[in-house]
């Protein structure tokens, strides 16, 4: 049996956790303060994630870049592959909140989509 | 338009904080056309427009957020209810007796003529003239908000080799943005002994990506006399002086400063509001009200918030204050800041805000908030009506960058024998 602790990052009360592991498998969670602590450390155990939020360039805009991210958090390994999708990716103006820039990046299942809302320039 | 006008209520800043308040106001009966927003930008949403990164709007919205996304909701909600905000206007002075002077190019020098008006100019960042910090003025230093502006909405980056002073959120936030963005950082270094910034930003920003945290350390010297070069950090002792001996040289080409938030309130002090020598923000009463009436305070002018979602619950609450007042539902109070009862912080806490309650005038529940002054752990925050404790509340963790905050009821300050009540952290 193996213990790890790490600190839940779903929300600012950055709970300090502690997880039991038996063969690759979460046997108890202790330290969380909400169940989301809980999905948490068993999900940062056996495949951790995160949202990723970057830039990318917008063609006719009224500002040279227009913030993006992940719709949804991809695995943890994949973020540089992620960033270099993005900082590969160009988006023509006018672009809003939720405009699909990067459709299943890479591999993910996972959209990258504006996240602010840029008009023509 | 005349360059004299009258409102109801004047909001200074159409960022989270002015937006929020905007909104209560309006749908406290507030007729939308008697506000007005001035916004010194060129858009709506303030800081939150280079917040790029997530964890906004857990607490309001329930689902993690964007900052621009998060103002967006806000932005959205102040258009539907036709809130007029002018964009491009900077406030140049407010006077006692709140007529708003402001400047923009489109209506040149303006005076509006207020009823009412919401402080909600935020706060701006420690600069390195406040440090003191040795060596030539080179290009390649930067406050940790401009450097994230520059790479968020000018699409630039300030350098590729980084070195971190101070470990702040903005410079957490931007030690992961700058490594996704193909930069080196080499080091966050942190003078006091605890970082000042939130547990999961050191978690998403840091260890993820293996950047070390160096606490109990400070910048010493800066290298370079037309581009930085590097910079040697110094281990402190607990009287924070650098130890000789412990210097350590950093090769890099940006120092990054996130050395701490400072409420604007030039503005606030034109208008003759006294202002807190902890916070730097006004003294405020339960309705947020400063020393001048009429004029209310909210967001990070008032004091510097770690989370957007508490600083729209309290500009909510000034919106809905400043409405109640311009309607004339407010007791007259000629000066806000005198009777009622005294809020203290005492043992740990190092402010209140509010510290002075009316209850006559407080809404039901009343939210304080406020910051403890270092590390405290399984303590407990109490609160005392006169010598009575009345609250009690084990918290395992409370460190100085989270704010935190307890609850007042109307209905236990009615009627009282006592003048103050204390909130402290106690060990037991």
């Amino acid at each position: 049996m193996e213990t790890k602790s790490f600190i839940c990052i779903n929300c600012p009360l950055g709970c300090p956790l502690t997880v039991t592991v038996e063969n690759g498998e979460v046997k108890s969670v202790t330290g969380n303060t909400c169940k989301r602590g809980e999905l948490y450390a068993v999900k940062e155990v056996t495949a951790p994630a995160r949202t990723v939020t970057s830039t990318v360039r917008v063609l006719n805009g009224e500002r040279p870049v227009v913030a993006v991210r992940t719709k949804t958090d991809i695995p943890k390994g994949k973020i540089f592959d992620c960033m270099k999708a993005i900082n590969a990716a160009e988006i023509t103006a006018p672009v809003h909140i939720g405009d699909i820039v990067i459709e299943n990046v890479c591999g993910t299942g996972v959209n990258v989509v504006a996240s602010a809302d840029d008009e023509l320039g | 338009m005349e360059n004299k006008i009258t409102k109801s209520l004047v909001i200074i800043g159409g960022g989270p904080a002015g937006l929020a308040a905007a909104v209560a106001a309006a749908e406290n009966g507030l007729p939308a056309e008697d506000i007005l927003i001035l916004e010194r930008d060129g858009r709506l949403g303030g800081i939150l427009n280079q917040c790029i990164h997530n964890g906004f709007g857990l607490h309001t919205f329930k689902e993690e957020l964007t900052g621009p996304e998060y103002a967006a909701r806000f932005e959205e909600r102040a258009k539907a209810l036709h809130i007029p905000y002018k964009l491009g206007a900077m406030v140049l002075s407010i006077s006692p007796e709140k007529v708003v002077t402001a400047v923009s190019r489109e209506d040149g020098l303006f005076t509006v003529e207020a009823g009412a008006v919401i402080l909600a100019m935020g706060c701006r960042e420690r600069s390195r003239g406040a440090l003191n910090i040795p060596g030539f003025r080179p290009a390649g230093v930067f406050s940790a908000g401009t450097a994230q502006r520059l790479v968020n909405m000018e699409g630039y980056m300030p350098g590729r080799e980084v070195v971190i002073l101070g470990s702040g959120d903005i410079g957490l936030i931007m030690a992961r943005r700058m490594t996704l963005e193909g930069a080196k950082v080499h080091v966050v270094a942190e003078l006091q002994p605890y970082s000042g910034g939130l547990k999961r930003n050191i978690v998403q920003c840091l260890d993820d990506f293996g950047i070390p945290l160096k606490l109990s350390h400070t910048v010493t010297e800066i290298h370079g006399k037309d581009r930085v070069t590097g910079v040697t950090i110094s281990a402190v002792d607990d009287k924070l002086k650098p130890i000789p001996g412990t210097e350590e040289y950093y090769s890099c080409d940006t120092l990054l400063l996130s050395v701490g938030l400072i409420p604007e309130n030039e503005l606030t002090l034109g208008a003759g509001a006294p202002l807190s020598r902890v916070t730097n923000g006004p003294v405020v009463n339960e309705s947020l009200e400063t020393g001048v009436p009429g004029i209310f305070a909210c967001g990070n002018v008032l004091h510097v918030h770690d989370l957007v979602d508490y600083v729209s619950e309290e500009a909510a609450q000034a919106g809905r204050a400043a409405a109640k007042y311009v309607q004339g539902g407010s007791k007259e109070t000629a000066e806000p800041l005198s009777g009622g009862i005294k809020l203290e912080a005492k043992g740990g806490v190092r402010y209140t805000v509010p510290s002075i309650i009316h209850p006559e005038n407080m809404p039901d529940t009343l939210t304080v908030r406020f910051r403890v002054g270092g590390i405290y752990k399984n303590s407990f925050i109490s609160v005392y009506f006169g010598d009575q404790r009345v609250q009690h509340r084990k918290k395992t963790v409370m460190a100085p960058g989270e704010m935190e905050q307890v609850l007042l009821k109307k209905a236990d300050l009615q009627n009282i024998d006592f003048d103050t009540v204390t909130v402290t952290v106690e060990a037991e």
